[in-house]
């Protein structure tokens, strides 16, 4: 069942370094880091490496296989082709100690950065009371056996020493989460997550939640519900534009008060009732307040497309609506963009996309409320 | 010594698992400045493996269990070899322990009113075990590791600095700790990173440095588990007590080759799993030793019917304690019978419907099929022993963990001995962490508190001593390639001190394991001193090949059967070797044994048995304070 593998494995650090061939022998039913074991055993006595339970458990041998973020104890080698050449570098993240040994002391950092679970002061030991359907959620994210592989694959800092000041990675959102969603945990931390953490520069790629080996669902359950509980606003529920979001989360405490304002504004004047030139400083100032607080763009491009609009900006309306499409993946979400864009093109006069529009809008959401703007022709009054 | 990195500490602790954290936690919170070296990353430690739970009466499942009850089921797992002050003090502070963890943090499994949830588990009377699923172990590390963050956040709030009174040194080997006279003035290791040495000034260091499993072929522990502590003591000066008990965990993976060792747990046993040979037989029904006779299902029609009544019949074989299962699977492979790749089968997949499996046992279907490609829902597993935990360790006073013969020495956890006896019941090692953790974290801070300021101090020589012998294997001469040497002694232990032990079989070990310290001293290693692996192995391995002849030894002096130590020879268990404790001492490069007598029980600890459970274990004349055939 043996037979001779090629593997290509950096040596030396980041300045001084190079991907080095071995043919190493393989038998049946090993995993890489099984491989590697050998290589340090027969032909590389000093190739520096991580690892510990060798059982997936611990989260020491992190590192990249074919370029992708795994786990060197749980990557089967069967899972390769014999012929292929299986490249093992190092985390791409994190700077180069020596060969697929990194410096991840970052991770250490960020978590010293989060405030401790902190209970009730008059909660005795031995009084706790907690209903098991309570703490399953919070559960899930302490399964994380700190592997930091979401931390290497998230763009945000992958290629970006620049964000690591400010971007605490999703490894702690899901650690702010936890305390968050912690029945007895005292401390207000959605806003900071924001604001302190740089949860807002995490455009829901998920590929944190691809690459986590324990199944946790870092994009889902943590980081969209933080997001929507600090973007959370008392939108009018006609319009719909985080109704799926918030439907997500039973549990929202948090309201954004300022984006609630801008939306709540800007569709008084869509609705004739107020003019924009009366509301324009109140609405650009709750905006910037808004963007201080909400992610990139997923959630705010139909609020600045709307503004766009009403400014009588009409190609940046257009390009924000179309990013808004692109991004929102609820039909309610959709069919806002569309009326928006419909009003773009009416105002552009072409006929024919702004039927289109509306026909799209109405497909999305047959009884989004902004369509009356549009009455029965498809036009508006 | 130019490249030498120096710090002053009051308290060093070694080893960062449950109870070097927990001991840092107290140290720390009794005002001393505290450092936590680990060889790991903070938070890798082998404690994140268990996954059971942690042992305490809290009585959330059964009101009827109390500390006297746990004390009584500790005593009988160890085969009343246990030092009965550590065992009293476990039984009675380990819902204490528990309770403060959710405090800081941690989220157990909860009962329908709310409180921690407790489950059954061999040897435990009641419900006793605190879980988190099947991650017990994490949760365990993850909030110990989250409180010292909380401490280190109040530290840089008073002071600015958050390492100002608790730091964590990880990536970080002692290789020795340093004395001044008879007592302990620091210890001397190096970074793993960058090879720089460094030395701690600190008048207490607290061994937590976990077990010896890496000295075995087939094991469930992690490269870290190199005996360093016990060796440390030794080399210090302290003793070690119980090494010859070695605890083999009869199902471990044994296929593919990259997890052999890796646990299965009990519960597929106790879900329905039944063991059978390579002729598809039960064998587990030729090995009930008559003390269980009674106890135990006679036929498969009757151990089948006690999984839905057992009140009417007898529970089946293959859920004997560990040590019986575990010698059984090793006859019946040594006897030809065994599965293709050395072990035996273990069947739920003709037992249970494949729907059941997958919910009861998640996380062993998965590791089955991320590992093996088996699918237990359609094939059998193959299983045989692994070593998994050492009963014996450092010798201490059991009511603050002061290693027995070093001053400012301490030791808890795996490393130290005494709490387990001969045998340590699934669920006590969690709970022995945190209590001896705290206990000895306590313990240094008042021996600290009795030095009214005078520091011993560390020989500038001692240092340059231990600088020397750390650099020794780059100045070898070729001969010997620590990988091998490792892999020997490995075989070596597996082979010949093993789960059975013959007479022969061990000298001949000990034979080996002297041409194997004779081949480590010509160890060479290469490359140079930055995060090199083989020099790491070089280092460990003369830890290892210390223990393991600490082992060795006590294995071949004591003449009886008893938990975890089985002499082929010598079958069955011995009243008076129960009177015996095995105490190995460093003697120049050798080890000397002798024999000590064990603390005999008072009688309001006695009295909590009956008569005629003692008599098994018991002369006569230790029972006098008890009347014949009474409670």
């Amino acid at each position: 069942m043996g037979y001779t593998a090629k593997f290509r494995v950096w040596r030396g650090t980041d300045e001084d370094g190079a991907l080095n061939d071995y043919d190493v022998d393989v038998n049946e039913g090993e995993v890489v880091l099984d491989v590697i074991h050998r290589l340090q055993a027969t032909q590389a006595p000093d190739l520096a490496v991580r690892w510990n339970c060798k059982a997936g458990k611990c989260g020491s041998c992190s590192a990249e296989i074919n370029g992708r973020p795994r786990l060197l104890c749980m990557t089967r080698m069967n899972t390769f082709d014999q012929s292929e050449t299986v490249t093992v570098t190092p985390l791409r993240a994190f700077p180069v100690i020596r060969d697929l040994v990194t410096n991840v002391s970052f991770n250490y950092q960020k978590a010293r950065e989060v405030p401790s679970f902190t209970p009730p002061p008059d909660l005795k030991a031995g009084d706790y009371r907690m209903q098991q359907i309570d703490v399953e959620r919070s559960q899930e994210f302490r399964k994380c056996i700190e592997c930091f592989l979401c931390q290497d694959t998230c763009h945000v800092i992958r290629d970006h020493e620049e964000n690591k000041p400010v971007f605490a990675g999703p490894r702690f959102f899901i650690r702010i989460a936890e305390l968050d969603m912690h029945p007895l945990d005292t401390l207000e931390r959605k806003h900071s997550a924001q604001e302190d953490y740089g949860l807002g520069y995490c455009n829901i790629t998920k590929c944190c939640t691809e690459v986590c080996p324990e199944g946790i669902h870092i994009t889902d359950n943590a980081i969209i519900p933080m997001k929507e509980r600090v973007v959370d606003a008392k939108y009018d529920p006609a319009f719909g534009l985080f109704r799926v979001l918030r439907a997500r989360s039973k549990s929202t405490k948090t309201m954004n008060e300022q984006a609630d304002r801008a939306w709540s504004l800007l569709c008084s004047v869509e609705a004739g009732d107020v003019d924009y030139a009366s509301v324009r400083s109140d609405v650009e100032d709750a905006m910037r307040q808004a963007k201080g607080v909400a992610s990139t763009g997923t959630v705010l491009a139909s609020l600045e497309a709307l503004d766009h609009f009403e400014a009588g900006r009409l190609d940046e309306a257009a390009a924000e609506a179309q990013a808004s499409l692109s991004w929102h993946r609820s039909a309610q979400e959709r069919s806002d963009a569309w009326v928006t864009l419909a009003r773009v093109y009416d105002a552009q006069e072409r006929p024919t996309a702004t039927v289109e529009a509306i026909e799209n809008a109405r497909r999305h959401w047959p009884d989004n409320p902004r369509l009356r703007h549009f009455g029965g022709d498809e036009r508006r009054p | 010594m130019t490249d030498l990195e120096r710090h002053s500490y009051d308290v060093v602790v070694i080893g960062a698992g449950g109870a070097g954290l927990r001991a840092a936690i107290e140290a720390r919170e009794q005002g001393k400045r505290t450092a936590i070296i680990c060889k790991s990353l903070f938070g890798k430690a082998h404690t994140v493996m268990a996954e059971g739970g942690i042992a305490a009466s809290m009585g959330n499942v059964n009101s009827k269990d109390s500390w006297q009850v746990h004390f009584r089921d500790t005593m009988r797992g160890g085969k009343f070899l246990n030092l009965w002050r550590m065992a009293e003090l476990h039984a009675k502070e380990a819902p204490q322990r528990v309770w403060e963890l959710e405090t800081w943090g941690a989220l157990f499994d909860r009962t329908p009113d709310g409180r921690i949830s407790q489950r059954n588990f061999g040897g435990h009377e009641y419900p006793r075990l605190a879980h988190v699923g099947d991650r017990t172990g994490l949760e365990l590390i993850r909030t110990l590791q989250q409180k010292i963050v909380s401490l280190q956040q109040e530290d840089e709030r008073e002071f600015g600095d958050p390492e100002a009174r608790l730091r964590v040194f990880a990536e970080c080997t002692i290789t020795e700790i340093l004395k001044e006279d008879e007592r302990v003035a620091g210890a001397f290791g190096y970074w793993r990173e960058s090879g720089r040495f460094i030395a701690f000034d600190a008048p207490a260091v607290i061994l937590a440095t976990g077990g010896i499993g890496k000295s075995f072929k087939v094991t469930s522990n992690s490269w870290e588990y190199t005996g360093d502590g016990h060796a440390l003591a030794l080399k210090a000066g302290g003793s070690l007590v119980n090494m010859e008990f070695i605890q083999f965990h009869p199902t471990g993976m044994v296929w593919p080759p990259s997890v052999k060792g890796i646990l299965v747990t009990e519960s597929v046993r106790g879900d329905g799993g039944v063991l059978k040979n390579a002729g598809g037989q039960r064998f587990m029904f030729d090995y009930v030793p008559d003390v269980f006779r009674d106890k135990y299902a006679h036929d498969e029609a009757e151990g089948d019917r006690w999984y839905t009544d057992p009140d009417n019949n007898r529970r089946p074989p293959e859920l004997l304690p560990r040590d019986e299962v575990a010698r059984a699977i090793n006859s019946e492979v040594k006897a030809g019978r065994g599965s293709p790749h050395g072990g035996v089968f273990l069947d739920v997949a003709s037992r249970l419907p494949a729907e059941t499996i997958r919910k009861k046992l998640p996380s062993m279907y998965h590791q089955f099929k991320e590992l093996a490609g088996v699918d237990i829902t359609a094939e059998a597993m193959e299983v045989g022993p692994t070593c998994h935990y050492v009963m014996g360790g450092v010798e201490v006073e059991p009511d603050t963990g002061a290693a027995v013969g070093v001053q400012g020495l301490f030791a808890a956890g795996e490393v130290a001995g005494g709490m387990h006896g001969s045998n340590r019941l699934g669920g006590n090692s969690l709970s022995d962490l945190l209590v001896f953790g705290r206990r000895a974290g306590l313990g240094a801070s008042q021996y600290l508190d009795g030095l009214d300021g005078t520091r011993p101090a560390i020989a500038g020589a001692d240092i340059d001593q231990a600088a020397a012998a750390a650099v020794a294997p780059f100045n070898g001469d070729g001969s010997e390639n620590p990988y091998t040497v490792h892999t020997e002694l490995q075989m070596t232990m597996n082979d010949l001190v093993g789960i059975i032990r013959r007479s022969e079989e061990m000298q001949d070990a000990l034979e080996k394991l002297e041409e194997l310290k004779r081949r480590a001293a010509a160890v060479t290693v290469e490359g140079h001193r930055q995060f090199n692996p083989g020099w790491h192995l070089a280092l460990d391995l003369d830890n290892m090949l210390l223990v393991s002849q600490c082992v060795a030894r006590a294995a071949l002096m004591r003449e009886e059967s008893r938990g975890g130590h089985t002499r082929e020879d010598y079958p069955l268990m011995s009243a008076e070797w129960r009177q015996v404790n095995l105490i190995c001492r460093a003697d120049g490069d050798d080890v000397s044994v002798t024999r000590q007598p064990l603390p005999s029980m008072p009688d309001e600890l006695l009295q909590l048995f009956e008569r005629e459970e003692l008599n098994k274990y018991m002369t006569d004349d230790e029972l006098t304070v008890l009347p014949e055939g009474d409670a």
